[in-house]
């Protein structure tokens, strides 16, 4: 008889990294367990091969035993890394939910908005994608929770003095 | 500095950023940085107490320093403090850097887990999504340990909000995947099935990828996920665009979720023929929509509709019964091959390459085969031609080998560097597959490597001449043809090595011609030798001594040659010695001696190609299977029988081999620098896979001096497994073929009792073999720990499925003997071997011995397994030498009944006193000569260990040769053990 199907192993995101065209990390999101010293290669290594790549090419490649998928927006490049059995274009989708999510957030989202707002960045993820599965796919739900999380904060915030503000106190 | 927009506002922090943005080096930047650590560490330092805000700015500055490359080796402390906040902005910030920053320092391990504990026992859910985001970012085993117990009970209860269910789910599924034996299964697993059902749509998708890795694992606790996927896939993709509100992206209902249902179901063999219509109902309409003219022109809407093909084609495919729909995913496929968007196309050819491989829709992916060779020549993306290149390799058959090759060799000429490798074994493997003609398999790997000569690995040349050595139809031709190939003024060097070794072993097939007369032969071959690295030379001045036996005419030029003082007084000490050996041979042997010495190669054993192995290697064994393997047509016809017969360093060539190792060779090599150890070292070191002992063969049976990364260690598959493997002719019985149920344990193997009993003075060797199935063994032990290494050798041409050995403990043993082990990969490829590490520790002492089950599907059919694993007792030995005086004054402190067990038995094997001694030191003691009185009787000593104690153990064997009996006396401070030592030494006899 013909051999059975075997069961194709679910996989998850291994992580997602959000870089400059000038190849500046700017969000880095592991979900596998890896030293710092194997994230800074990694970083290093997809960097400069996502940005040698020409436009109109396609948005995925194999690096390593991984798929890559990645896509430009602006002057920013999101990439991720997902395993041989993963959904590519489920993958690009995710990059793009998570734009918009961004977008809708800071109001026309901008490279500087992730740099100083960095944290607000990795917050809004992980209501999105937890341990590299997608958690929440409605914008609704993902921004309520993000907002009410800032209502929280407006509410215990007390003013402080603008020295202290800027940090010479 | 652009308006900070929402929020909390830190100033201090955008301030520090925008210093960043504006250092001019890097040298300024580390400069301002280290300020700033500075200013941060005396803040954390000084007397004032610093509020919540301020911690949580100070660490937040911390952490993007972190972010920027930098090393942060203080703030944990801090931020574990903002975990206790009841500030959600500081508890937030606080879990954000311990995920990010996490710190195995075991005390703030402790502090952190405390403080998730907290957040999840209070009740809020915003805090207890913090809390669970932090978990399942972190991950940890001690998380694990932690929180694997809490997280389902969450996940399950009634009152959880949804938000939280979410989270609590993937928080799981990631602790899972982590520590997957600390995830207990248990009664909430039927109620997380039915979280498929739930209203919340958010809470379905984050239950369908928990379920799906469960499902993997444990497919029988799920099972009845899979109707309940199909009717929620159901009812999507045959809603309406505007049904699911939020859940529905450009157009496409809720695409995240029926991409995880269809994944889901691909656990999962076709489901029974209700659900089946049902499902092959959903999938049809997937198929009829990527008819329909789309909603929208954002490429979101087509790449979501897509990705819901996509992988409704990956489960036509997985299921693999309905031709109709493989059919219909191929001509999907088809259109896809020449869309506009570069995407669909690379996406087209890599899901066209698992088609390929189904013997429905192998036919229909033929046909586009113009597309896939035009796709190589034009595409503009080396990603896109490289997978022209797959689907090319994974369609060829028979029928358009001839093609196929032609093409990829064509494209070679001018492919990009980083695939011309990957290119050249394809060829290979295709070239040899699909030869019926051989001239032509000589002809392709001979332009392999005039096009691509540094691409072509060993593995490819060592091949060609393995084919050529076992097939005598093209030997004639392979020699006029590299011949040939060597008249060019510049060839490549791997040309020189298969031309130096084809024409030492058949060049007198040509040598009638007065065109390739021996002379003639040794000029060309010599004319490149300067040229060459000192490996090829060494092959080639092997080559001359293969000439001096095949030409006895070219003997004298070839001993000048050798007499040179550039072959005489090399500096290479290898080649040195080369030329001083076959100088030395050439002149003192006899043409008889000569003439057997260097006889024909013998056939190889033919075993998987290593080429095959190699190109599994680089790409994973999932992307190498193709249809010819699955019908079990394995290039039969190209080399040996049917059966793979194993073969591996060990087997092959001792015969010839051990003649000159033994003698004429070892006295050669008396003025030389050492080689050739003698028949058992050399023997032994093959075995150990350590080619070490510098003999001349080396180079020269290249094929063997390189084990293929499958090739066993043990050399178990070459040596012949007399002494330890079970009659191969019973190998059918031993396989349970009525039981199809995956759950049950099969009963013993017959015979695992007497290959159980064979371990117990060895540890390496074969435990079980049958038609199937070898399980190899190889074990180490040391004081009271070992580490046991099981093989598990495919010996047929198909994969087995669904591969998982358990290993399995009585309570009793359980507490005695600790056992560790990981799961092996469930898809064992045929002929391949996949290795299990067991840890072992003896905790205290103990009797019975673990059970292996093993379980796969071979062809359809169920195989089940059960074979008893020699972990014994006595493995635990530490030998202890001791004098006369000493073993008898123990012997007499050890005298009360209970410490003493005796055994009196017939002797079962010829009684040798050598193979008694060897027995006993096997078994673990020491071999106390000059002990007993009675130089007949044997003595030992040893001590077991456990993890609790050391139990010293004394024995006493006595033959009586004229009764054929032997009584054996074991006296140790435990009765327990006594009698389990006993019991297993006196099997032994």
């Amino acid at each position: 008889g013909r051999a059975q199907p075997r069961p194709r192993p679910a996989a998850a995101m291994q992580f997602m990294l959000l870089f400059s065209r000038q190849g500046k990390l700017r969000l880095q999101k592991w979900y596998v367990p890896l030293s710092d010293k194997e994230k800074k290669k990694i970083t290093r290594e997809l960097v400069q091969t996502v940005l040698a790549r020409k436009p109109k090419m396609c948005s995925f490649l194999e690096w390593r035993d991984l798929k890559i998928v990645y896509k430009r927006y602006a002057s920013l490049y999101f990439c991720c890394a997902i395993e041989d059995q993963d959904n590519e274009l489920i993958t690009l989708e995710i990059i793009h939910r998570y734009v918009e999510l961004l977008d809708k957030y800071f109001g026309s989202v901008c490279e500087l908005d992730i740099i100083f707002n960095f944290e607000k960045a990795y917050f809004i993820l992980d209501e999105f994608l937890l341990g590299g599965e997608v958690q929440e796919t409605s914008k609704k739900n993902v921004l309520k929770a993000i907002e009410q999380a800032d209502l929280l904060q407006e509410e215990a915030e007390t003013p402080r003095s603008v020295l202290e503000e800027i940090g010479l106190t | 500095m652009p308006a900070v927009s929402k929020g909390d506002g830190m100033r201090g922090l955008a301030v520090f950023i925008s210093d960043i943005r504006n250092c001019k080096s890097k040298e300024a930047e580390i400069k301002r940085i280290n300020k700033e650590l500075a200013n941060i560490r005396s803040k954390f330092k000084g007397d004032k107490a610093l509020d919540g805000y301020s911690k949580k700015k100070y660490v937040c500055k911390l952490l993007f320093i972190f972010l920027l490359g930098h090393d942060i080796d203080f703030g944990h402390m801090e931020a574990v403090n903002l975990l206790s906040s009841n500030r959600y902005t500081e508890k937030q910030i606080g879990y954000l850097f311990i995920s990010v920053l996490v710190n195995s320092n075991s005390e703030l391990i402790r502090l952190i887990n405390n403080a998730i504990k907290n957040d999840l026992a209070s009740r809020n859910p915003t805090f207890m999504g913090l809390a669970l985001h932090c978990i399942a970012n972190v991950g940890s085993r001690e998380m694990a340990e932690a929180f694997a117990g809490e997280i389902p009970k969450i996940l399950v209860a009634g009152d959880t909000m949804d938000s939280v269910k979410q989270s609590a789910a993937l928080c799981l599924l990631r602790l899972y995947r982590t520590s997957p034996d600390l995830v207990p299964m248990g009664d909430w697993t039927s109620r997380v099935v039915h979280l498929l059902n739930d209203q919340h749509l958010g809470v379905v998708t984050a239950a369908t990828s928990l379920i799906t890795t469960l499902a993997q694992k444990n497919p029988e606790e799920f099972k009845t996920s899979v109707s309940l996927a199909v009717s929620r896939l159901s009812r999507i993709v045959t809603s309406a665009s505007t049904d699911l509100q939020d859940y529905t992206y450009y157009f496409v209902p809720a695409p995240w979720l029926s991409v995880k249902l269809l994944r889901l179901l691909q656990c999962y063999p076709p489901p029974d023929p209700a659900v089946r219509g049902r499902l092959t109902e959903c999938l049809e309409t997937v198929l009829n929509k990527a008819q329909e003219p789309p909603k929208s022109k954002k490429v979101q809407h087509s790449n979501a509709k897509n990705a819901v093909l996509f992988e409704a084609i990956s489960l036509i495919i997985h299921h693999d019964s309905e031709p109709n729909l493989l059919v219909r995913a191929c001509n999907q496929l088809g259109q896809f091959l020449q869309h506009r968007e570069t995407n669909l196309r690379y996406l087209a050819l890599e899901s066209m390459c698992t088609l390929a491989s189904s013997e429905f829709s192998h036919e229909a992916v033929k046909t586009h085969i113009e597309t896939v060779i035009n796709a190589l020549k034009t595409e503009r993306d080396v990603s896109v031609r490289q997978r022209a290149v797959d689907l090319l390799y994974a369609m060829c058959d028979r029928s358009n080998a001839q093609q196929i090759v032609a093409e990829m060799l064509s494209y070679l000429e001018t492919a990009d560097y980083s695939i011309r490798e990957e290119i050249v074994l394809k060829v290979a493997i295709l070239a040899e597959k699909y030869a019926v003609d051989y001239t032509w398999y000589v002809d392709t790997i001979l332009n392999l490597i005039r096009i691509a000569g540094d691409y072509v690995s060993e593995e490819v040349w060592y091949r060609v001449i393995q084919i050529v050595i076992n097939r005598d139809d093209v030997q004639g031709y392979a020699a006029k043809t590299v011949f040939e190939a060597l008249q060019a003024p510049a060839c490549h060097e791997n040309l020189v090595k298969v031309g130096g070794y084809i024409l030492g072993e058949f060049g007198n097939l040509i040598a009638g011609d007065p065109r390739s007369s021996p002379l003639i032969q040794f000029n060309l071959l010599h004319s490149k030798f300067h040229l060459c690295s000192v490996p090829t030379r060494a092959l080639l001045l092997s080559t001359y001594i293969k000439f001096v036996n095949l030409f006895p005419e070219v003997k004298a030029t070839i001993q000048d040659v050798l007499r040179s003082d550039s072959q005489l007084r090399n500096a290479d000490v290898e080649l040195q010695q080369r030329a001083v050996e076959y100088l030395r041979l050439s002149t003192v042997a006899s043409t008889d001696i000569l003439a057997t010495v260097l006889e024909e190669m013998p056939p190889f054993p033919e075993r998987e190609s290593s080429i095959l192995a190699k190109l599994k290697k680089k790409k994973g064994p999932n992307t190498v299977t193709d249809l010819e393997e699955a019908k079990r047509e394995r290039s039969a016809d190209v080399n040996g029988g049917p059966e793979p017969a194993p073969a591996s360093a060990a087997g092959l060539h001792t015969g010839r081999l051990r003649a000159c190792a033994g003698r004429s060779w070892t006295r050669l090599s008396a003025h030389s620098p050492p080689f050739g150890r003698g028949t058992l070292a050399w023997e032994a070191s093959v075995l150990s896979g350590l080619l070490c002992g510098r003999s001349v063969f080396r180079t020269f049976f290249p094929v063997q001096s390189t084990p293929s990364p499958s090739a066993d260690l043990l050399g178990l598959g070459a040596t012949p497994p007399a002494p330890a493997g079970p009659p191969p002719s019973s190998g059918g019985l031993l396989v349970d073929v009525f039981s199809d149920s995956p759950s049950a344990v099969a009963p013993l193997a017959p015979g695992s009792e007497d290959n159980f009993a064979r371990f117990v003075c060895k540890n390496n060797g074969v435990l079980f073999e049958n038609q199937l199935l070898q399980i190899g063994l190889k074990s180490e032990f040391r004081q009271n720990l070992g580490r046991m290494f099981i093989f598990y050798g495919n010996k047929t041409s198909t994969q087995f499925l669904s591969f998982t050995p358990t290993l399995i403990c009585s309570d009793d043993l359980q507490t005695n003997l600790s056992l560790q082990t990981k799961p092996v990969d469930p898809t064992v490829d045929g002929g391949a071997q996949v290795q299990q590490v067991v840890n072992i520790e003896c905790v205290s002492d103990f009797t019975e011995a673990p059970v292996l089950n093993i379980q796969f599907r071979y062809g359809g059919t169920f195989q089940n397994v059960s074979v008893k694993l020699p972990i014994t007792l006595n493995k635990f030995f530490q030998p202890t030498e001791m004098a006369s005086q000493d073993f008898f004054q123990r012997w007499k402190q050890l005298s009360s009944p209970q410490q003493e067990v005796q055994n009196i038995f017939k002797a079962k094997h010829p009684m040798d006193t050598e193979i008694t001694k060897a027995k006993i030191i096997g078994f673990g003691s020491a071999l106390l000569e000059d002990v007993d009185p009675n130089p007949a009787n044997f003595v030992g000593a040893g001590i077991i260990h456990t993890r609790t104690t050391q139990i010293g153990c004394l024995l006493r064997l006595e033959p009586n040769l004229q009764a054929q009996m032997y009584r054996l006396t074991l006296r140790t401070s435990k009765e327990a053990v006594s009698r389990r030592l006993c019991a297993l030494l006196s099997e032994q006899f």
